[in-house]
């Protein structure tokens, strides 16, 4: 009796210490020089999950504009972004739209059903700017998209509110009292894939462009004065891109120097391009619309939904892995589409 | 039966009256309690417990440690609002965070690393208190004082992470949180930081003398256990008077690898290798931040860093290049 209790313990103090462990197999693809780690660890079990999220939809592609009909703009009334589209092509993208945004609620989650010229409902006022929004980002920010582009799938797979957006935190009520101040870190957060690392890394980078870069340029001590603080918040934000993208840190630096370009591979530049455009996408229009939304579409501190890595890219590390939706929506490329 | 009593884990215990100890010069007054004896313990070790030491400086190294636990433990719970199933739940994230860099060497506010400075006295306190009280019991004892200065050791590597260098550095905000994840984290962060610390000579000196230290008690411990059955684990008996035990040792290591340290020597090497890790680590984390600011540079330029074949497409650095999105 008592080998099988100590068996049974020791198998159960096994397991407890296996808790946190991945389950096997985990397979590494090489992608640099032998000898310098620079490899891919994927596990095909989590792999699938992540697959299953990332299929893109159907699509068809654009249909021939007859020469001479009449624009959106012509055909309907308060038509401000898409009024040069033909009006086929109109149907066809707010059809797709609907499927890609609100498959459940139909055309009266923007619209009214009286009128569809309306403004009155929120959701429109949001989507007209969504869909400034993502002509700029495939047109202004080829150098992260590429050809590729986005739609508004890339973001909401479904669903009205993407899935993966960011609030600012609640300041922790023990900071301002006498002990307890966790420091904006110390907690197992999401945000930092379970880390204790500081659990906001979005605001002082993806919405105000505080120094991501700490590390030294030089060998020895020539007045670098950023913190391990500093250093802590940067940390954050890299694990953030790596569980956004489903990657590891190896996918865009080498690991024997973060800092160095010459040993980075080319996807670092994309991220690099990444973190500008998230951080202009936060100001430049999610921000404005803050007084848009109602308060239960806003944070815990008011603050409107923002956008990170996570957000497109749903652990992938090319959002639906790159299938390139755009090519069917060229509407959703250009500013001003030719006629 | 005595062939059973020489290993770990043996079911043969000897039973012998309680041993005080030697007499000391103030008496036996700071002996704490009776000793008793546990069966379990026995198993690998003493069965006999105490009678403890605990002295005035014992006393006050107890009272520092418990102060300093405290007032990290207090923090900790409060900061999940005193939620006792949170508090086991994230206790492995918890922390007591060093003051935000702005605050420099000055005294911040208690709840913006106050408590930090205050925690920190206090442990510092009990470990020098503990060293004192080590020493002197050695002294007493007429023993070397070779565990004192071990400790003093560790103690050295914990002033400089925790004091000297964010005395350099000037904020203490430069030094290492109280916590399990927290400290982890903190130290990955100073890697980064400084450029990797793996090309910090130091650290690998470090490294080196942390894995001898381990595979020289392996190799001690293997073989004073493999010579047992000849009476090796009385080393100190081997020393004075050299027996088939020592021999076999000895001619072991010749054989397998040329060379054998002795009886005598295999604890210097032993000691000095467990001393040095922290001795080497502690000139390595006092020379960065302070001489040096990225370590795979400074080991680039002292031709410790090889280059590899690129095997990407060189890239630049977008923020250096004309015209590109700020």
């Amino acid at each position: 009796m008592r080998p099988l209790i100590a068996k049974s313990a020791a198998g159960l103090l096994l397991l407890a210490a296996l808790a946190g462990c991945e389950r096997p197999p985990i397979e590494s693809v090489q992608r640099g020089y032998r000898g310098t780690a620079m490899a891919e660890m994927y596990n095909p079990r989590i792999l699938a999950t992540k697959a299953d999220i990332n299929q893109a939809p159907e699509s068809s592609p654009p249909i021939p504009a007859a020469p001479g009909g009449p624009t959106a703009g012509q055909a309907y009334q308060n038509v401000k972004v898409l009024a040069d589209l033909d009006v086929a092509n109109f149907a066809r993208l707010m059809v797709a739209i609907t499927s890609w945004v609100s498959p459940k609620e139909g055309c009266t989650y923007c619209h009214t059903a009286e009128n569809f010229a309306s403004d009155d409902k929120y959701t429109k006022i949001v989507a007209r700017r969504m869909l400034e929004m993502t002509r700029h980002i495939n047109s202004d920010f080829k150098t992260h998209v590429a050809e590729t582009g986005v739609t508004c799938y890339t973001c909401h797979r479904g669903q009205p509110v993407p899935a993966q957006v960011w609030f600012a935190p609640e300041e922790q009520k023990q900071a301002s009292r006498m002990l307890g101040n966790k420091a904006g870190q110390n907690a197992p957060a999401m945000s930092v894939k379970l880390a204790s690392l500081p659990n906001d890394p979005f605001t002082p980078y993806l919405l105000q462009d505080h120094a991501i870069r700490v590390i030294g340029q030089s060998a020895l001590q020539t007045g670098n004065r950023h913190t391990i603080k500093q250093t802590e918040f940067t940390y954050g934000l890299m694990t953030h891109m790596s569980d956004a993208l489903g990657v590891n840190c190896t996918y865009c630096h080498n690991s024997r120097s973060f800092t160095a370009w010459d040993q980075s591979t080319p996807q670092r530049v994309t991220a690099w391009q990444g973190i500008r455009m998230a951080r202009e996408l936060n100001n430049d229009y999610l921000l404005p619309l803050t007084g848009t939304f109602p308060a239960q579409r806003l944070g815990p501190t008011g603050d409107v939904a923002k956008v990170n890595c996570a957000t497109c890219h749903q652990g992938a590390f090319k959002p639906l892995y790159g299938a390139p939706m755009l090519k069917d929506h060229p509407e959703l490329a250009s500013a001003k589409p030719a006629p | 039966m005595a062939a059973e009593y020489q290993n770990l884990f043996t079911r043969v215990q000897v039973h012998a009256p309680s041993y005080p100890g030697i007499p000391l010069e103030r008496g036996n007054r700071e002996r704490e309690g009776p000793p008793l004896h546990m069966h379990l313990l026995g198993r690998i070790g003493d069965a006999q417990i105490g009678p403890i030491y605990l002295g005035w400086f014992g006393l006050a190294s107890l009272v520092c440690f418990l102060i300093a636990f405290e007032i990290i433990g207090l923090n900790m719970f409060a900061s999940v609002n005193w939620d006792p199933v949170q508090f086991v739940r994230q206790l492995f994230w918890l922390a007591l965070e060093p003051p935000p860099p702005a605050y420099g060497l000055s005294i911040p506010p208690l709840n913006e690393g106050g408590w930090w400075l205050m925690a920190g006295f206090f442990l510092t306190a009990s470990l020098l208190l503990w060293w004192v009280r080590m020493y002197r019991r050695a002294r007493a004892l007429g023993m070397g004082t070779h565990v004192a200065w071990a400790f003093a050791a560790a103690i050295w590597l914990y002033l400089v992470l925790g004091f000297i260098r964010p005395l350099l550095m000037g904020s203490w905000g430069e030094a290492v949180p109280f916590g399990i994840f927290p400290h982890l984290d903190w130290t990955a962060a100073f890697s980064i930081r400084y450029g990797n610390l793996f090309y910090n000579p130091f650290h690998m000196l470090s490294i080196a003398f942390l894995y001898g230290a381990t595979l020289l008690f392996a190799m001690h411990g293997a073989t004073i256990l493999a010579v047992s059955r000849f009476g090796g684990e009385r080393e100190i008996e081997q020393i004075v008077d050299r027996g088939t035990a020592s021999e076999r040792a000895a001619l072991f290591w010749r054989w397998t690898m040329g060379f054998n340290a002795t009886m005598e020597s295999i604890h210097r090497w032993a000691w000095w290798f467990a001393v040095l890790c922290p001795l080497t680590g502690g000139i390595g984390i006092l020379l960065t931040g302070t001489v040096v600011d990225n370590w795979y540079l400074w080991g680039v330029k002292h031709h410790i860093a090889p280059m590899y074949p690129a095997v990407f497409q060189p890239i630049a650095d977008p923020a250096l290049l004309q015209g590109v999105k700020p």
